[in-house]
């Protein structure tokens, strides 16, 4: 009389794996975390679809997400943004873990992100990179004068601002224009991906993260480990840009995908070489020590 | 008939057992209290018309001050956040800042964070940590948040100022280890205090992604702080 299947006992995971993917065909990956559970039930309604892959009441809640998500809300009202900023910081760590360390065949927006960019990321990532840049310069000019007797420190505040409008014109422009492009390439070819605006400025803001750890060891003033760190960080993050974006000019004339994907490694490289060339001035050897300190607290190397 | 003659005679007879009960005194007083009096003692509580100047001021000073030590020992209470008010954070905005001049004074090369610099970065900071507070659901409200954000630089302002003294006395590598030891206590304190006001608003799941920001904005101001190089 009893059944072998105790109604009390707990039930296993992957039976509600299973009957996601016979509803859905999305890969899916599993997030432990308890919080998600309870969360869950208060806001089903614009909660991430990380969560789903643990509840075995999906169908509510999917039926829930799917119309909560199809309400527009206008940009200029509070809601909006706050929909940008629906995430956990479990979230962000794995998201910032995944633009270090591409892998083939995974695309971060797929992977990653799953409808849900957030604002969160690129613009911290942003700022931190910001400060970090200033700071690490000061530093690493600090070291290479330091003993020369007429060295004075200046902290060269100014160099933030001229950060600030480097990194984030990049974090904005250039998705902007890579947004427009495509969209004028959907136009003419019918393509199966196609990505939001805040969907490739998250792509890029999260891009953007390998470089804080670079840019705090350019601190040492040593130039091979500069350039080696500089090549691994452009390998890194040019791949996950670079892997984003093929799947949605893979269906286009090769020479719009050969320029497409050299303009973003392209302007990727510009930004770091330009970084450590105006920031982080080189150790110099042999000249007298006055002339290279007044030369080297004056000069102003300008990247354009 | 004689009972039909009883109903009749008291037609509301029926009414009786209607359930007030007899035990429960209903009474007070309807009567609305007109006049004067009423009108003397809300004047007498809330207008500060006829007060001293004095007294205004020093009452202000008064609640500013006892912010400061509650910024001094943080601990878990609500009296910052309820009464707010952004003279304290103006008045350490200001000192801040003039104390961050006359640094490195070359005449047309000034290395350090003009006044104006340092105002942007602390209100400008203040202002996105609290909009990133609301954003990510938060229920502290605008002002409480700057409030907090801006009493909470005051552990800072005091290194500033101990900064400053130990360069009187030299600028070498002891008074630099000194002024960095001084400079990282007071950026710990800062950021653990503004945190324990701030950490009770933020569901548990993104704690890490409120007290971030907050973080980073202590430690460019500490890093201001720190540079500080006066001239020769």
């Amino acid at each position: 009389m009893a059944s072998t299947n105790d109604p009390f006992q707990f039930q296993e995971f992957e039976e509600a794996g299973n009957l996601l993917e016979a509803n859905r065909d999305a890969t899916t990956i599993s997030i432990e975390d308890d919080e998600i559970k309870p969360e869950k039930q208060r806001r089903a309604a614009a909660f991430s679809p990380d969560g789903e892959d643990e509840d075995p009441l999906a169908s509510d809640d999917k039926t829930e997400l799917l119309s909560g998500q199809q309400k527009s809300v206008p940009f200029w009202t509070f809601e909006y943004y706050q929909r940008l900023f629906d995430i956990e910081t479990h979230h962000v760590k794995e998201r910032i873990i995944g633009s270090m360390l591409p892998w083939p065949g995974k695309n971060f927006i797929h992977l990653y992100l799953r409808r849900n960019p957030d604002l969160y990321g690129p613009f911290w990532i942003c700022t931190t990179l910001v400060f970090a840049i200033a700071i690490s310069g000061n530093l690493a000019n600090f070291l290479v004068h330091l003993g020369k007797p007429n060295y004075k420190y200046t902290p060269e505040f100014q160099k933030v601002t001229i950060a600030a409008t480097a990194i984030f014109s990049y974090a904005w422009f250039v998705p902007l224009a890579l947004w427009g492009f495509l969209l004028w390439r959907n136009n003419k070819i019918m393509n199966l991906v196609s990505y939001s605006f805040m969907e490739i400025v998250c792509v890029y803001g999260y891009s953007l993260a390998i470089y804080i750890p670079a840019v705090v060891l350019w601190i040492l003033p040593y130039e091979w480990l500069r350039w080696c760190t500089i090549v691994v960080a452009l390998c890194l993050s040019g791949s996950v840009l670079v892997m984003t974006f093929w799947p949605a000019v893979k269906d286009d004339h090769p020479k719009i995908i050969i320029a497409i994907m050299s303009a973003i490694v392209l302007l990727n490289v510009l930004l770091a070489v330009g970084c450590k060339a105006y920031f982080f001035s080189k150790p110099e050897q042999a000249l007298p020590a006055d002339i290279s300190a007044a030369t080297d607290v004056t000069k102003a190397p300008s990247p354009t | 008939m004689a009972a039909a003659a009883d109903e009749a005679s008291r037609p509301f007879a029926g009414l009786s057992d209607v359930s007030i009960s007899e035990d429960i005194p209903v009474e007070g007083d309807i009567s609305v209290p007109v006049g004067p009096s009423t009108r003397r003692r809300n004047d007498d509580e809330f207008s500060t018309l006829d007060e001293p100047v004095r007294e205004t001021i020093l009452r202000d000073l008064r609640a500013v001050g006892k912010k400061f030590i509650h910024v001094l020992y943080p601990k878990r209470s609500s009296a910052l956040l309820r009464d707010w008010d952004l003279w304290g954070p103006l008045l350490l905005c200001v000192t801040l800042a003039l104390l961050l001049q006359g640094g490195a004074a070359d005449s047309d090369y000034q290395g350090g964070p003009q006044f104006a610099e340092v105002f942007v970065i602390v209100w400008f900071g203040s202002i996105i940590i609290t909009l990133n507070s609301k954003l990510l659901g938060g229920t502290i409200s605008f002002f409480q948040s700057l409030c907090v954000l801006g009493y909470c630089i005051m552990p800072l302002t005091a290194a500033m100022a101990v900064c400053r003294i130990v360069l009187v006395a030299g600028s070498g590598t002891v008074s630099f280890a000194v002024r960095l030891v001084v400079v990282t206590a007071s950026f710990g304190w800062s950021t653990f205090a503004s945190t324990a006001f701030l950490a009770d608003s933020q569901p548990a799941n993104r704690k890490a992604l409120v007290v971030y920001p907050v973080f980073l904005f202590y430690f460019v101001i500490g890093w201001m702080v720190l540079t500080f190089s006066p001239s020769q």
